[in-house]
């Protein structure tokens, strides 16, 4: 495997300098030490990254293309190509994740998994994985994520997942994530977490961010054969920070500018401080005591109080610059997109574009070649946007 | 360290069992009336729980409890102030989440525990691995970090958190999050192991939530840890004389 400089391993505590680490219970720590050996042990191992590979290709939809948008670009004075992850098995770019964890699971002859989930993306991606390797999965989901998404809930179970909600705190996804947490050391001898995003102990942020390195390294080649040979920038929207880490990685090492756009509501680079949350050190939304914030934007997705390790490390090092749009922004990024292009974004990947309209011509100079990751689909928000619609007008 | 550890260790000596209580702080307006009853039931030393927002190693109960606190009002310097005015002779010992501490500064958080009468601190999601600027701030203001060991913990890893740990050892009964259990789990499994690497007391908790098994308990260890059943009562609505007489109860069957 070529490693990356700008992205490479963290160090062997698992920190991305002064972030990451290995924050849990003495009971879980065997558990980590386990799941680190078995991925380094994967990952180096052809046999099993072929298996992973041949795995996203047969059964995910890789690799996903790379498409040209031209009438955006026309309208922003910018070149923008869309990395197509919306158009991955599931809907977004979730499953490279959860392909590459439940095929360690097997590996490890752990026999189910369990995960959190917020609006139900990376619930449902588990459940969809579990059920292709026939795994055991439960999924811990905020009791008031279990009804703003119920479809999402019944997809789980028509996959054949256990669905619990989380009824502790504020009932969201960083409760949902403690409660997976508690259950993981109740059950962690015959049971993987598959963690759903670039976030929690080591070796997670590493191994999540290498699971969704493919978006990054696929595009790289797609855009050269478009005639691109570095873009000027790369753009990707933030929450835990999976989709940006995996495309990132693929541009860390050139003259690219990389941008990860966060909720205004859920900003951890933009508004948050160092602290440990979930299992690791990074910067996350806190009160003046030290009591975690509850996150707060339109996009389930990016409603996450903390930000994975590693981006707080790029963020310290000026690698990549992390921005922030307000929900106010999204609908319209959301519209324009789906108009110009016939491609209905989710309001997460929304964030990524609204900050590009508001960007086109400053950050972003007119001319310059932009990709933007387009990490998923907007079919599981319409109902949403259009609720929210009607009550404006 | 010195100070909780020999205490402790004499302790022993002297042949009794260790009762340990906790009390969330903050959870009930009354509640350093509740710690003083601890004391008069019997306790050898009280675990103070400073709430978190996200307590990741505690089942429904102390999570319950520490919400309570919070909506309270409840934070780590409003508790430093109650437990200033709080007069024991025994060991306190602080139990909270890395990111309090880290929030308030390490070395401030070590001075403060130490001026307001804490001797030790449990701090369970801070592992082994991270500890050294923790170890370093409390070691100066003499607060003895306690570690906990799992049942699923190795025999080499034993002898490294053994060799660790301050004041006490704080033995998880099962793989579980605090919080009621039926059965007496592998809490003597972890004791006997832990006997072969480090003769420093070793208290077990997670589970143990009766007198009788306490008493079971105590035969293989030096002392016990009596969380959420306690905190239970409490959150029903228990007076100071309840949790001394609730405390007794486990003192009895100790003795």
């Amino acid at each position: 495997m070529d490693e990356i400089n700008a992205m490479g391993q963290p160090d062997h505590r698992g920190h991305f300098g002064g972030f990451g680490g290995r924050f849990v219970p003495e009971a879980l720590m065997p558990a980590c030490v386990e799941l680190e050996e078995a991925f380094r042990d994967a990952w180096s191992d052809e046999e099993f990254v072929a298996l992973y590979h041949r795995t996203l290709r047969e059964f995910a939809g890789r690799p996903t293309p790379v498409t040209p948008l031209p009438r955006l670009s026309q309208r922003l004075g910018l070149r923008i190509f869309a990395k197509r992850e919306d158009l991955a098995h599931t809907g977004s770019h979730k499953i490279n994740n959860v392909i590459g964890q439940t095929l360690l699971t097997q590996r490890m002859g752990k026999t189910r998994v369990i995960a959190e989930t917020g609006a139900g993306q990376h619930g449902v991606a588990t459940a969809t994985a579990a059920a292709r390797l026939g795994l055991g999965c439960t999924v811990f989901m905020g009791e008031v994520d279990t009804k703003r998404q119920e479809l999402n809930v019944f997809r789980m179970e028509l996959l054949g997942a256990t669905v619990v909600p989380v009824t502790s705190g504020s009932k969201t996804l960083k409760d949902a994530v403690n409660e997976a947490m508690r259950e993981w050391v109740t059950c962690v001898a015959d049971t993987h977490y598959c963690l759903g995003s670039v976030m929690g102990p080591h070796p997670f942020p590493w191994m999540v961010r290498e699971f969704q390195r493919v978006i990054g390294a696929e595009a790289a080649w797609q855009l050269k054969e478009l005639g691109v040979d570095v873009p000027d920038a790369v753009v990707a929207c933030v929450g835990g920070g999976s989709n940006a880490a995996g495309v990132f990685a693929g541009f860390a090492e050139t003259a690219a500018q990389l941008y990860g756009v966060e909720a205004a509501g859920g900003a951890a680079v933009t508004s948050g401080s160092p602290g440990v949350l979930h299992g690791m050190r990074s910067l996350i939304l806190q009160d003046e005591f030290g009591q975690v914030e509850e996150a707060h934007s339109i996009s389930a997705g990016l409603d996450y109080p903390g930000i994975g390790p590693e981006h707080a490390h790029l963020a310290d090092t000026g690698r990549a610059t992390y921005v922030a749009v307000g929900d106010d922004e999204v609908i319209g990024a959301m519209r324009l997109l789906s108009e110009s292009e016939g491609i209905i974004p989710a309001l997460e990947t929304a964030h990524a574009v609204a900050w590009m309209v508001r960007e086109a011509g400053g950050r972003l100079p007119t001319g310059s070649t932009v990709l933007l990751n387009l990490s998923g689909r907007g079919d599981k928000d319409v109902a949403q946007v259009r609720a929210m619609l009607m009550e404006e007008s | 360290m010195k100070t909780l550890e020999t205490t402790l260790r004499s302790l022993r000596e002297s042949g009794r069992k260790a009762l340990v209580p906790y009390v969330v702080a903050g959870a009930t307006p009354d509640w350093t009336h509740h710690v003083e009853a601890a004391v008069l039931g019997g306790a050898d030393a009280v675990e103070i729980g400073i709430p978190f927002s996200d307590p990741m190693m505690d089942g429904v109960v102390i999570q319950e409890a520490g919400l309570r606190a919070l909506e309270r009002g409840t934070t780590f310097e409003s508790i430093c102030q109650e437990l200033e005015s709080l007069e024991t002779e025994i060991p306190l010992v602080a139990m909270t989440y890395y990111n309090i501490f880290l929030h308030y500064g390490l070395r401030r958080t070590a001075g403060r525990l130490h001026d307001v009468g804490v001797s030790g601190a449990i701090v369970p999601d801070l592992s082994l691995e991270e500890s050294d600027e923790w170890r370093a701030a409390s070691g100066d203001s003499d607060i003895a970090t306690i570690f906990l060991v799992a049942p699923s913990t190795s025999r080499t890893r034993m002898r490294t958190v053994a060799g660790l740990s301050q004041g006490f050892l704080y033995a998880s009964a099962r793989m579980a999050v605090t919080g009621a259990a039926s059965d007496q789990g592998e809490g003597e499994r972890v004791v006997s192991e832990l006997r072969r690497v480090s003769d420093i007391p070793t208290y077990v908790g997670i589970g143990v939530s009766t007198p009788a098994q306490a008493h079971t308990t105590a035969v293989f260890s030096d002392g016990v840890i009596v969380g959420s059943a306690l905190v239970k009562i409490i959150l029903q609505g228990a007076s100071p004389t309840d949790v001394e007489s609730f405390v007794r109860s486990f003192r009895t069957a100790l003795d």
